[in-house]
C-alpha cells in the first residue's frame, strides 16, 4: 500500500533505510539526525547514535535543534567530553557509519561547507568544518544526505572541506587507515553510489516519479546512471507514520516561532 | 584560590584589551552573561577562541570587540547563519576579522594539549581537506614509530577562559554536569579562569569522578543566575530556542543589531537587568 509523500520524506526514509540495526553511527545535525532517528524508531532499534557533543547512545524523543540539546544528554547511555568523543570514540575506530550533510558536493563525494567563492574574499561564508573532516576520515563508511540542485551538485568545489574520494589522480595522497568513504549519497531525487573502479558517484536508484531528465537538470556535471539503476521503493505507511509523528512531536516541543525583543 | 566577586569586577580585573579569550560551552552552559559584560566594558582587539562561535561571539564580533577568531563551526544551531560573523568575514564590518579556522577534532585536541602544557596536538585528520592550504597553523608530523603522517596543530593557551557551571561552594570549588564540551580543558589551558555559576551552595555533594574544578585553578567565581541564557543549564533551565530564532532577525541588519546592543547590553547595568528587560518585553508581547 502506498501513500502520498513529499520529496523530503522520500529522502529521509531512503537515508534511514541505509542505516542497519546495531550500527554505531556518528550523526550530524539536520536531515542526517532525522534519518538516523527514523531508523532507530523503525527497523534499527539497536542502532547507536553518537553526537559530537559527546552523547553516546542518544535516544531523543524529539529531534534536537542543536547538536548539544539537553534531550540528547538525558537519553544517552553516557555523556563524554568533546575531546573524548573525537579521540577515543571516533579516532578510536568505534564508528561504523558517519552520517553527514553538506552545502555542496562534487562527483567524487568531496564536500564543501566552508566558502562559496575565494577563501579570503568569499561570496558566501558557510559555517565551516565542524566534525566532518575527521568523521569522514575515521568512520568505516559515510552516508551523505543533501538536496540536489545545480547549486549543491557542482562540477568543481570552491573549497574541499571534507575529502570523499578526492579524485583518481590524487586519491593516493590519503594516508593512514581510513574507511570506505562515502558509500551512498541520498538526495530528494535519487540515491547515488560510487562506481567500483572510478569511484565517481553514479545514480543507482531513482525515487518514484522522478525522471532522468530532472536529475540531469539538477546536477552541475554530466551525471552518469549505473547500468543496474532502478526505482527506489516508496516510503511505506509505517515509515511515513513514524516520521510524521516524530516531526509533529518536535514541532510541538519547540512551539511556534516567536520573536522576542 | 578563587575569589567570589561580581562579574563586573572579574571582567575588569582579568580580561584585558588584546587578550586571547576563550568563552567555552558546547551548546550547553554558554557563558552569555560574561560575553555581555565584555561588550559592556568595551574590550577591544580580542583574539577569540571557541569551537562554535554561536550567538555569544556573533554579539562580541558585531560589537567590535574582536580582531581574530579561532573556531571550527560558525553557524546559528538549528537556525542558519551567524550574520555578524559573516558580515565581518565578507565585508570587514565593523572591523576586519582575522580567522584561524580548524575542525572540531582539531580544536578539541588543541585544548587538551594546552591543558597538558604541550606545545602542539597530534591527531589523525584533515586528509584531503583544503583547510591546511589556507591555515598555516595546520601542519603535519611523521609518527617516529610507524611513519604515519598525522595532523599537528599548536595548542590553545588562552590568556583567560570563561565558563559557566551549575554550582560552586563557599570556597569556590566548581561543579558542572551534562554536556561538558571542552570546558575543563579550556579552563586548565588558560592563564586566568573566570567561572560564572547558577548558584552558590554550602556543599557540592559531588560523587567521586564528577567534573569538579577545584578552587585553586580558578581566579574568580561569580554567582550569575541564568548566566547561560539563551543557551541552557542542565537541571536549571532549558534552551531559549525562540531567542536563537529571533537572533536571525536582530542580527541580519547592522542598524537593528546596533540598536539591540545599545538597548540590551550597553543600556543595562548587568545581566540581571538585561534579563528583567527581556522578560518585561516578552510579557508585553504576550499581553498584546
Amino acid at each position: 500500500m502506498s501513500a502520498s509523500f513529499s520529496a523530503e520524506e522520500m529522502m529521509t526514509v531512503a537515508a534511514a533505510r541505509l542505516l542497519s540495526n546495531r550500527a554505531v553511527c556518528f550523526v550530524g545535525i539536520g536531515i542526517p539526525s532525522t534519518a538516523a532517528n527514523l531508523a532507530r524508531l523503525t527497523h534499527a532499534p539497536d542502532a547507536v547514535l553518537i553526537y559530537e557533543s559527546g552523547t553516546i547512545g542518544a535516544k531523543p524523543s524529539v529531534l534536537p535543534l542543536s547538536i548539544g540539546d539537553g534531550n540528547l544528554a538525558e537519553t544517552a547511555d553516557t555523556v563524554v567530553s568533546t575531546p573524548e568523543v573525537f579521540r577515543y570514540w571516533l579516532q578510536g575506530d568505534r564508528i561504523d557509519v558517519g552520517f553527514l550533510g553538506a552545502a555542496q558536493l562534487d562527483k567524487f563525494g568531496n564536500l564543501n561547507t566552508t566558502v562559496v567563492g575565494s577563501y579570503r574574499n568569499p561570496q558566501v561564508r558557510l559555517p565551516g568544518a565542524g566534525g566532518a573532516p575527521e568523521i569522514s576520515y575515521s568512520a568505516r563508511e559515510t552516508l551523505i544526505v543533501l538536496t540536489q540542485s545545480k547549486r549543491t551538485f557542482v562540477e568543481k568545489l570552491d573549497f574541499i572541506t571534507t575529502a570523499g574520494f578526492l579524485n583518481r589522480r590524487n586519491a593516493g595522497e590519503r594516508s593512514g587507515p581510513f574507511g570506505k568513504g562515502p558509500v551512498a549519497v541520498i538526495t530528494d531525487l535519487c540515491i547515488l553510489r560510487p562506481d567500483a573502479v572510478t569511484q565517481e558517484l553514479m545514480v543507482a536508484h531513482i525515487h518514484p516519479g522522478v525522471t532522468r531528465q530532472t536529475i540531469g537538470a539538477r546536477t552541475g556535471w554530466a551525471i552518469k546512471f549505473a547500468p543496474e539503476c532502478d526505482e527506489t521503493l516508496p516510503p511505506d505507511v509505517h515509515e511515513l507514520e513514524v516520521l510524521r509523528a516524530l516531526k509533529a512531536r518536535t514541532a510541538a516541543a519547540y512551539g511556534v516561532q516567536g520573536v522576542v525583543a | 584560590m578563587a575569589d567570589w566577586m561580581e562579574l563586573r569586577e572579574a571582567v575588569a580585573a582579568f580580561v584585558h584589551d588584546g587578550d586571547c579569550v576563550a568563552l567555552e560551552g558546547f551548546t550547553h552552559l554558554i557563558p552569555f552573561a560574561a560575553g555581555h559584560e565584555i561588550i559592556r566594558q568595551q574590550r577591544r582587539r580580542l583574539s577569540l577562541v571557541r569551537m562554535t562561535p554561536d550567538l555569544i561571539y556573533d554579539q562580541l564580533i558585531g560589537a567590535g570587540c574582536a580582531a581574530r577568531l579561532t573556531f571550527s563551526w560558525g553557524g546559528n544551531p538549528g537556525v542558519g547563519s551567524l550574520h555578524r560573523f559573516r558580515d565581518a568575514v565578507e565585508h570587514d564590518w565593523p572591523a576586519p576579522l582575522d580567522i584561524d579556522e580548524r575542525s572540531h577534532c582539531d580544536l578539541a585536541n588543541a585544548y587538551v594539549a594546552g591543558a597538558s602544557n604541550l606545545p602542539f596536538a597530534v591527531f589523525r585528520g584533515y586528509a584531503g581537506s583544503d583547510l591546511p592550504s589556507v591555515n598555516p597553523r595546520i601542519r603535519s608530523i611523521e609518527c617516529p614509530f610507524t611513519g604515519e603522517k598525522l595532523a599537528a596543530v599548536p595548542s590553545v593557551r588562552p590568556d583567560v577562559t570563561v565558563i559557566h557551571a551549575q554550582k560552586a561552594d563557599a570556597k569556590g570549588n566548581v561543579l558542572l554536569w551534562g554536556i561538558l564540551g571542552v570546558q575543563k580543558e579550556a579552563a586548565l589551558a588558560a592563564k586566568r579562569v573566570i567561572v560564572t555559576v547558577e548558584e552558590k551552595v554550602e556543599s557540592l555533594n559531588a560523587p567521586p569522578n564528577s567534573c569538579v574544578l577545584p578552587s585553586w585553578v580558578i581566579h574568580a567565581v561569580c554567582e550569575t543566575p541564568r548566566g547561560a541564557t539563551p543557551s541552557y543549564a542542565h537541571g536549571y533551565y532549558e534552551r531559549d530556542n525562540r531567542f536563537y530564532r529571533a537572533w536571525d532577525g536582530i542580527s541580519r541588519d547592522r542598524e537593528k543589531f546596533k540598536q539591540w546592543v545599545d538597548r540590551f547590553i550597553l543600556g543595562t547595568e548587568n545581566f540581571s537587568e538585561f534579563l528583567a528587560l527581556q522578560s518585561e518585553l516578552e510579557n508585553k508581547a504576550v499581553a498584546l
